[in-house]
């Protein structure tokens, strides 16, 4: 079952959303609803989904209805029609109390602005949610401990908000979700208010704590680089409308329609990047005349990955291995990695542009060989190394 | 033709006769209850001689406001309403300001959280309050008499109405001024109403609130002064008898006495307000 179940969502701002409604109904635009209510079309039937332990980045330009959006998830704003359901619970349908329960135990939020309260130090600040919850001071005061040191402020418990660069300020916002250890986060815009180094910084250590964590996450962002980097999944979103649901790849691949074409264009420096540029070097290969099941087990463990390329005499690449095929192996007594190995395996040259090896990887159920025109091996290529890489990319050319 | 006056005056007296007529006997009883306290509690500062009493003073407010300065204004100043005889006008007149403060305070503040969090409330006492502030102070006076007979009580009541509208104004002000981005957090992380306000609204408007509060003193200060028209004594008291008996010197001498205690109130107030922002 999914963790969050958002169906046919509207949210208009107006005194009267009726009329509104109805116009919309009857196929009226944003623009026009504008024009003759005065009414604002925030969100417009808008339905998607969040699985357990999936990040999923709402991107859209401003006005879009992006935060509108989220915040209809924990009723900070009214929805006009639809239903939210988190865990199956109908969240739209709960009372102030229940609200206040959902708030409290399963949905942290961080801002993009930060919202610390200036007039409580960090540590009383990360406690706030478990606070309001009224769980015993000790208690909280560990937990808030412990979160802040999860994000890196051990020893600023007691200075205040104002004394922390932007950086640690909102290091403390996600403290302040995380103490509550809520099963999902809903991230704002949370990095758009820091400079760009520490961004990415952020952002990397957002990838690495939930690695860790497997929080269920909905992060806001008008960025497309960070959407690419950080998310599982990406919901596009355009006058408050759905306009692509789908993995990074989809959206840089199979644009919807123009405008995500556009948008994916901005941000796309796929053209310049070459599998030479992202492919990773130093790669461990298991040498099928002198490497058997167990030898080949050893380099993955070392280089801590589950594929190795299997290369022949002249060192040309002719299979991938897995780990569970080497095991396999191991315990059917054999020692031919040949009888495990995926024979001629999908390789480009280190010219092929970026934008094409986002077609070739797609699909492909293990890494990408980057060989020479002898077929040697040059380097490798893994689906989140190309993305890292078009992301960061993105950024370095804007930086220069 | 003649368009016949409206009888807004007789409206207005008949009102208040009626209330007068079925309220005075509680509120006269009150005056009484409330007198008795005002009385005990300037004596009880009477018994203190002035020579413990203005020391004591000027350390307190050395202590209160972080500043030498004030502690040495309120040393000499207090030093040299003793010498000109206005010691006791002095005291009573402060009494009068502490008690009138506090009421209007205990009114007034509550009444400036209903305001914030309410609109139908804000909407009620927001015009109640321009009406408050720009009716001529004087006229509170007259009624005060027929609900609380000629004294101190009376002065207090027309007091508390007069100085009581920067207490609810930059009450509702500092909790309105909370920025947006901070109470949605606070929702977010799923305080009820009260919560919201204990531990995130009143802290921050505490300035604020330490602003109306000043304001709120030097009103009641300088009402009181008028408030002597009807028997409140104190420097208010000298300075009408000057008034009356054209004694100029008299009646500079206990304008100077006003001056003092407030600029002495007014110093340690003011930096208590500015030390809350600034550990904030």
């Amino acid at each position: 079952m999914s963790k969050i179940v958002v169906e046919n969502l509207y949210k208009i701002f107006g005194p009267t959303p009726d009329k509104a409604m109805r116009m919309l109904s009857s196929g009226a635009t944003k623009a026009d609803i504008m024009e003759k209510t005065k009414h604002g079309v925030g969100v417009n039937n808008v339905s998607f989904s969040v699985e357990e332990g999936e990040l999923v980045v709402v991107m859209g330009l401003s006005g879009s209805g992006k935060s509108t959006l989220v915040r209809c998830i924990n009723r900070l704003i009214e929805p006009t029609a639809g239903s939210v359901f988190i865990d199956g619970t109908n969240v739209t349908k709960l009372d102030a109390g229940g609200l206040r329960k959902l708030r409290q135990e399963k949905l942290g939020m961080v801002f993009q602005n930060f919202a610390l309260f200036p007039h409580r130090t960090v540590a009383q600040n990360a406690e706030y949610g478990l606070e309001i919850a009224g769980v015993p001071a000790d208690i909280r005061r560990k937990k808030a401990i412990q979160a802040l040191e999860v994000v890196g402020l051990s020893g600023w418990e007691d200075q205040l908000p104002a004394q922390l660069s932007g950086g640690m300020q909102q290091r403390v916002g996600l403290a302040r979700a995380l103490a509550l250890d809520p099963d999902i986060l809903l991230m704002d815009e949370a990095f758009s208010a820091l400079d760009p180094l520490i961004r990415r910084d952020m952002q990397d250590e957002l990838i690495n704590l939930q690695q860790q964590m497997h929080k269920t996450i909905v992060f806001i962002s008008h960025d497309l680089d960070e959407a690419l980097k950080l998310g599982d999944r990406i919901v596009l979103m355009k006058d408050g409308e759905i306009i692509q649901v789908g993995t990074p790849e989809d959206i840089l691949t199979s644009p919807a329609d123009d405008y995500v074409a556009r948008f994916v264009e901005n941000a796309d420096i796929s053209q310049v990047l070459t599998a030479e540029s992202v492919m990773k070097k130093s790669e461990a290969a298991a040498f099928l005349k002198t490497d058997g099941p167990r030898a080949a087990l050893r380099k993955m463990r070392t280089n801590a990955i589950y594929r190795l390329f299997a290369l022949d005499e002249e060192h040309r690449v002719v299979g991938v291995l897995s780990a569970d095929g080497c095991r396999d192996l191991l315990t059917q007594g054999e020692k031919d990695l040949r009888k495990a190995m995926i024979p001629d395996p999908i390789t480009v040259t280190p010219e092929t542009p970026a934008n094409e090896l986002i077609q070739i990887i797609h699909d492909l159920p293990y890494p990408l060989a980057v060989v020479n025109e002898d077929k040697k091996l040059k380097g490798v290529i893994v689906r989140g190394m190309l993305l890292a890489a078009l992301a960061e990319g993105g950024n370095i050319d804007a930086d220069s | 033709m003649q368009i016949p006056k409206i009888p807004l005056g007789e409206g207005i007296e008949y009102i208040i006769n009626f209330l007068v007529d079925h309220c005075a006997f509680a509120t006269k009883a009150m005056s009484v209850g409330l007198e008795a306290g005002l009385d005990v509690l300037e004596d009880g500062m009477l018994l203190i001689p002035p020579y413990i009493f203005i020391p004591v003073a000027a350390a307190l407010a050395w202590y209160l406001s972080k500043s030498k300065r004030t502690g040495l204004l309120t040393l000499f100043g207090l030093l040299l309403i003793w010498n000109i005889g206005l010691w006791k006008a002095t005291v009573s007149t402060i009494a009068l300001v502490l008690i009138a403060t506090l009421i209007a305070i205990i009114i007034g503040v509550p009444l400036g959280i209903g305001a914030a969090m309410s609109r139908h409330m804000h909407k009620t006492v927001m015009p109640i309050l321009d009406v408050m502030q720009t009716m001529p102070a004087f006229v509170y006076l007259i009624p005060a008499i027929p609900f609380f007979g000629l004294g101190k009580v009376a002065a207090i009541f027309s007091t508390v109405i007069f100085a009581m509208p920067p207490a609810i104004r930059l009450t509702c002000l500092g909790i309105k001024q909370v920025p947006g981005e901070l109470t949605e957090c606070a929702e977010a992380f799923g305080s009820n109403r009260w919560q919201r306000l204990f531990k995130l609204e009143l802290p921050l408007a505490t300035p604020t609130i330490m602003a109306g509060v000043n304001q709120t003193v030097m009103l009641a200060l300088s009402m009181v002064v008028i408030a002597a028209m009807i028997g409140a004594k104190g420097l208010g008291g000298e300075v009408w008898k000057a008034i009356q008996r054209l004694q100029m010197g008299n009646g500079f001498e206990a304008g100077i006495g006003i001056v003092i205690v407030a600029m002495i109130l007014d110093r340690v107030l003011q930096r208590i307000g500015k030390r809350k922002t600034e550990t904030r």
